[in-house]
């Protein structure tokens, strides 16, 4: 920090840098977007689906387990899971979680889905499931 | 104290405290159900218990920076904050919220908390660090305008400095941002990609202007170095933090289904975000050895000095570990994320928010600093609770590449629950790591009720 650096250039520095690449933020947030129909699947998107990821929210999923990478470090990735277990073997674990939980070791809440609910879930993993995510997770074990 | 108004920054301080204790307990309580896996459950489930923890950090963190804010406002504007009976409504309705949130989260069902706030009017919860319920969300909004408001009328009458003028940005940045939160598209990726502005543009965007104002105010006050040469400093620092992390936030865009270009932007940008952390590490020392006076409150020196170190090495160093894509696609939602979330959040923020504590408590109570025999125990406080966190982020660095290799590298890749059997002597060794964490925070708290010698009261 020379004598010649002064704290008005620097001030002039910080407004001028601040703005200049939160607009090439916005400028690649908006190609993003344009981008995005190609590989989010949204056309596919049905109320089904839609009633999965409420299901996915409201039972705190993202709490224990992570959708692409993201989410808590406790339970297994998901945004795979279709791919480990199939449609019927999800269904299968999500009900046959016991209420008390499994002496010693982790385990899922018992949520009491219907038939309807589950069939929503699935929906919604395999959803997510479709999406181009540049081929993560490197293999099935998420 | 040099204005009556900042008073008002001491309730905020203690429940920031107080709520800190909370988050504490309930990581302890997460780390057993690691290696003991129906601890505690179904009664409080991982989730739930993860919920608090993370919702409690935030909500102390923000009382911390607003009691910051009233503190340091009215010295640096040199005029008594726009109103304090607002500061204080404001704070009882925050504490009031935050506290009914968490007894939602203990109380009741997630699901049903959701379907009692109104979250079928617009579904906001049941996402990371965002489940707070509709109506928690609208108080938090509420809250952050009229504390926005009262600070900015305070500058407007006072002094505008740039410590001031960053702060004011960061605050401004941070109710701005949050407001991403309410926008929870029914498509997965919109929902990621938006949820980032939120979550990345508040802790490693705007959050860290707020880092760099609390600490030139913090270190102005303690060695007396010229204001020119301090601000001059901030700006450069939170210049470097605005360049970097602005397109750095493209290092969560690379494995959620947005554009591949992303890999470019974001390991490129984000590799660089360790420099204006380093750069504030420097600024400390260089300060701190440049000092022209001796101030008597020591442990708010050592505050400052350790918020420099901890916030490169967690937030610098352990981010860059697992930013480059390349690596990022074997590390990411991994037990490295992690170790670098623990360390970066103590380092850059929990620190920060105990070292303004720290420098303005014995102000607010009439006082330079604490006795001698106070700010011993602080600082014990602070080595403990500082090497604690070295550990934890140490055993889950351990835990993370053991797994990643295991799950994910190795020529026969193991399931997720196999290998969290096979690395489960690192959480072992974690949650040790965090009843010293909790032992240092308790000395914390002792520290401030360690009487002093008369001759020092100012």
């Amino acid at each position: 920090m020379s004598g010649t650096f002064t704290k008005s250039m620097a001030r002039n520095i910080f407004y001028g840098g601040t703005v200049f690449f939160f607009l090439l933020l916005l400028a690649l947030s908006f190609d993003t977007l344009q981008q995005l129909p190609k590989r989010d699947m949204r056309q596919n998107i049905t109320p089904q689906i839609a009633e999965g990821k409420k299901i996915w929210e409201t039972r705190n999923c993202i709490g224990c387990h992570t959708l692409m990478g993201e989410g808590a470090y406790f339970a297994p990735e998901l945004g795979n899971v279709i791919v480990r277990y199939g449609d019927e073997g999800v269904k299968a674990f999500i009900q046959g979680r016991p209420k008390d939980g499994i002496p010693g070791r982790r385990s899922m809440p018992q949520f009491n889905f219907t038939d309807e609910q589950l069939d929503a879930i699935v929906a919604f993993l395999k959803h997510v499931n479709s999406i181009n995510d540049a081929n993560w997770p490197p293999n099935d074990q998420g | 104290m040099q204005y009556k108004s900042q008073a008002v920054a001491k309730p905020y301080f203690i429940a920031a405290i107080g709520l800190f204790v909370g988050q504490i307990l309930f990581g302890l309580i997460l780390g057993a159900q690691y290696v003991l896996g129906d601890f505690l459950f179904p009664a409080i489930p991982f989730n739930v218990a993860r919920m608090v923890h993370t919702n409690l950090l935030i909500v102390w963190l923000l009382f911390g920076f607003m009691g910051g804010a009233y503190f340091m406002i009215p010295e640096e504007a040199e005029t008594e904050l726009f109103s304090p009976k607002l500061a204080l409504l404001m704070f009882w309705i925050f504490l009031v919220a935050g506290a009914a949130t968490i007894v939602g989260y203990l109380a009741v069902p997630y699901a049903t908390l959701a379907e009692l706030t109104g979250n079928d009017l617009l579904e906001t919860m049941g996402r990371e660090f965002l489940e707070q319920p509709l109506p928690t969300k609208i108080g938090i909004v509420v809250v952050a305008l009229v504390f926005l408001f009262n600070i900015t009328m305070t500058v407007l009458k006072g002094k505008k400095t740039a410590i001031a003028t960053v702060l004011l940005i960061g605050l401004w940045g941070l109710a701005v941002f949050f407001l991403f939160s309410f926008y929870n598209p029914v498509n997965v990726v919109l929902d990621k990609f938006f949820w980032w502005w939120t979550v990345h543009l508040w802790v490693e965007g705007v959050w860290e202007l707020i880092l760099g104002s609390f600490l030139a105010f913090v270190l102005i006050k303690t060695t007396g170095v010229d204001r020119e040469v301090i601000e001059k400093w901030l700006y450069v620092i939170v210049t470097l933090t605005l360049i970097t992390g602005l397109i750095g936030m493209g290092h969560h865009y690379f494995w959620i289904g947005t554009p591949e270009y992303w890999q470019w932007w974001g390991s490129i940008f984000s590799a660089l975000e360790p420099i204006p952390f380093f750069a504030m590490t420097v600024f400390a020392f260089n300060m701190v050895n440049r000092r022209r006076r001796e101030h008597p409150n020591r442990a708010a020196v050592l505050w400052a000095l350790g918020v420099g170190v901890m916030a490169f090495l967690g937030a610098g160093v352990w981010g860059f570990l697992h930013t480059l894509a390349p690596v990022n696609y074997y590390t990411h939602g991994s037990q490295i994320t992690a170790a670098h979330g623990h360390m970066s959040f103590y380092g850059a923020y929990a620190m920060l928010v105990m070292m303004m504590i720290s420098y303005a408590m014995p102000i607010l109570n009439g006082k330079a600093a604490n006795s001698n025999k106070s700010q011993v125990v602080e600082m014990w406080a602070f080595w403990l609770m500082t090497i604690a966190m070295v550990f934890i982020t140490l055993f889950l660095t351990a835990a993370g590449i053991l797994q990643v290799w295991l799950q994910r590298v190795s020529d026969s890749p193991l399931p997720f629950m196999v290998v969290q059997e096979k690395i489960a002597i690192f959480y072992w060794a974690r949650e040790i790591s965090g009843v010293f964490f909790l032992i240092g925070l308790i000395l914390y708290i002792t520290s401030f009720f360690i009487g002093g010698d008369k001759k020092e009261t100012a």
